[in-house]
């Protein structure tokens, strides 16, 4: 339960009364990281940097000057942002070996708030992907496989057979962030979000992702997939927390002219108490085929939450949301064929031995570096962009892109304030299930709820909201308006409550190898 | 209608991957076969959207100052094959 309070109410205290140093936290989290290697959730842990960033912020608090909340915190980010002196691969051949020459805005800005970067996490390759199971590095493991919860629930196979071939996934991209933070190892974490990636890992591990509105966030440094519609995601176990993340993330950044140049005031979100006045919109297209009974159930129940709290809720319709993955598929594959294009083993990443000539080289570089999910949406991307097809698919797919924010303008226009929905069709699935359809056949299904969010620019975040029938998390999300973020986070501090969703309870795992999985407790500090 | 040679072909020149089997080859149709539904929907009159801010007008071109440079040899360190301060391709 004190994992709960969050950074603002209980860490930050701690550490200004001295009742826990940065370093004894960064250690705990350190240790903590290799006794559950096993989760695969980091590729890259700086154990020396992070551990004299604490001794910084030490030096600070002795002072009785700390740069803020965040200061001794640490943190965790995904390896699609750019971290210098620190190998970012983005789980590709490609990059495998490339240490960035400087940080990302991010992850410049985390530091100098006095964050402790621990390391950085694993990923689809190139975020391609929504299980974080198609990485050069391998598949993240869902902290929940382990939980009692889950394991209370499931039937259990061979004996010997336990724990290696039941664990569930953990969704993705974003999905060593998502395991990062639900297994204790860090307070926070950051993702990236292009069609659900943070969304989707945060619903399935227990925890809370934010994606904010596309252009709050720089994304200077964070290696592109979709440039007009990724966002830098943020990863907390509540929603207090990603407020204060938030707060020392957005603005403009000169570097990043996608931003918007608006002042942004960082906020403390109000403890709300009466809902009377809002007004939620309940979209009937996400009502989508596959959409689990338990998860229809839970949906519903948050409806009447609202309902009998006093709230407006409504039925509303968000017509072409039944096009919008693909629309995104037109659109996303024409991007990316335009951002590989960089990656040709010339200036950084891998280079192949091939020497011809340059075309060669090019390719057969391009041909080692990316796996088949990445060298297929080139290909595709550039079918899209042929000039025979040009007009017809991706020129099309921007106008249908516009049907779709317009019926977001709608809706929100006929007075309702914010709106609800499922966040996945599913709870975790086993890996050994998930493999069984291929990345572009998973994406398609699995993005059907997160996707148009991004289409449209809007502001999503997924809550931790209720355990499934399986004993796994199941998140709901909340769809608010333009930059206005506070609302949204307003409204799902106040479900946060009500809901109170279950912690982790990780169990012993005794491993072959090494390293007993200490029982959570001794992660917290109160 | 499936994709011609020539297209595919001309596909892995441009972008310098290759489809290396048949899966990679009907992965593509799939692709193309998907993307097809877009023709259901009546898009008369619709504008295309480039970016969700065009609202805000955002996009702006900065004054032409020099703010940060001299970088050469943080540039060239990731470079496998580099000769002084060029990059080295194979000729041809």
């Amino acid at each position: 339960a004190a994992m709960k309070d969050g950074l603002r109410s209980q860490v930050s205290a701690a550490l200004k009364e001295g009742r826990v140093t940065p370093t004894e936290l960064c250690q705990r989290c350190l240790a903590l990281i290799k006794s559950t290697r096993f989760l695969n959730a980091y590729i890259t842990v700086a154990e020396e940097t992070a551990l004299k960033q604490a001794e910084e912020s030490e030096e600070r608090y002795k002072r009785g000057q700390p740069l803020g909340i965040l200061d001794g915190i640490p943190i965790a980010v995904k390896d699609n942002f750019n971290t210098a002196g620190i190998e970012t691969t983005c789980a590709s051949n490609m990059l495998k070996g490339y240490i960035s020459p400087y940080n990302a805005t991010v992850v410049q800005k985390l530091l100098d708030h006095g964050a402790v970067l621990l390391g950085k996490t694993n990923l689809d390759e190139f975020a391609m992907g929504s299980g974080s199971t198609d990485g050069v590095f391998g598949p993240v493991r869902n902290p929940w496989s382990y939980s009692k919860q889950y394991k209370e629930k499931s039937v259990p196979k061979s004996h010997s057979e336990d724990e290696e071939s039941d664990w569930v996934i953990t969704g993705g991209s974003s999905g060593g962030s998502a395991a990062a933070v639900s297994s204790f190892t860090c307070f926070a974490a950051l993702g990236s979000d292009t069609g659900g990636s943070t969304r989707n890992p945060a619903a399935h591990c227990g925890v809370v992702g934010l994606k904010p509105t596309y252009g709050l966030i720089s994304r200077h440094g964070l290696i592109p997939l979709v440039n007009s519609m990724d966002v830098p995601g943020i990863l907390t176990r509540c929603v207090d927390d990603a407020a204060v993340l938030l707060g020392s993330l957005a603005g403009h950044d000169p570097k990043d002219s996608t931003t918007i140049q608006d002042d942004f005031k960082p906020f403390e979100l109000p403890n709300l108490t009466d809902v009377s006045k809002l007004s939620v919109g309940i979209p009937k297209e996400y009502h989508a085929p596959g959409l689990s009974s338990d998860i229809l159930a839970l949906w519903s129940k948050a409806a009447d939450l609202f309902r009998n709290a006093g709230a407006k809720v409504v039925e509303v319709s968000l017509p072409h949301t039944c096009y919008s993955i693909v629309c995104y598929h037109v659109l996303c594959t024409a991007e990316v064929a335009s951002n590989m294009a960089r990656f040709d083993g010339l200036e950084y990443g891998h280079r192949s031995d091939m020497k011809d000539s340059t075309e060669s080289m090019y390719a057969a570089t391009r041909r080692e570096g990316f796996n088949d999910v990445v060298r297929g949406r080139i290909l595709s991307g550039n079918y899209f962009l042929l000039k025979q097809n040009y007009e017809k698919y991706f020129v099309k797919a921007q106008k249908v892109r516009r049907l779709i924010a317009n019926d977001f303008v709608k809706v929100f226009r006929s007075g309702v304030d914010i709106l609800l929905t499922p966040t996945t069709l599913s709870d975790a699935a086993p890996y050994t299930e998930f493999i069984q359809e291929d990345n572009r056949t998973r994406s398609t299904q699995d993005d059907i709820l997160t996707q148009a969010a991004n289409m449209a620019g809007l502001p999503a975040i997924s809550v931790p909201t209720a355990l499934s029938e399986r004993g796994l998390p199941v998140g709901l999300q909340f769809i608010g308006r333009s930059f206005q973020e506070k609302q949204l986070l307003t409204v799902a501090k106040w479900f946060e409550k009500q809901v109170q969703f279950p912690v982790i309870q990780l169990e012993e795992v005794k491993r072959h190898d090494s390293g007993v999985f200490q029982h959570q407790k001794s992660a917290s500090f109160s | 209608q499936k994709v011609s040679v020539e297209v595919l072909a001309h596909l892995e020149h441009l972008a310098l991957v290759d489809f290396r089997d048949l899966e990679g080859v009907e992965r593509l149709q799939k692709a193309i076969q998907f993307a097809d539904q877009l023709h259901e929907v009546n898009t008369d009159g619709v504008e295309p959207m480039d970016s969700v801010l065009e609202d805000r007008w955002c996009l702006y071109l900065r004054e032409d100052d020099v703010t940060e440079g001299n970088c050469i040899k943080e540039l060239m360190e990731n470079a496998r094959e580099k000769v002084e301060e060029y990059f080295v391709a194979p000729p041809g």
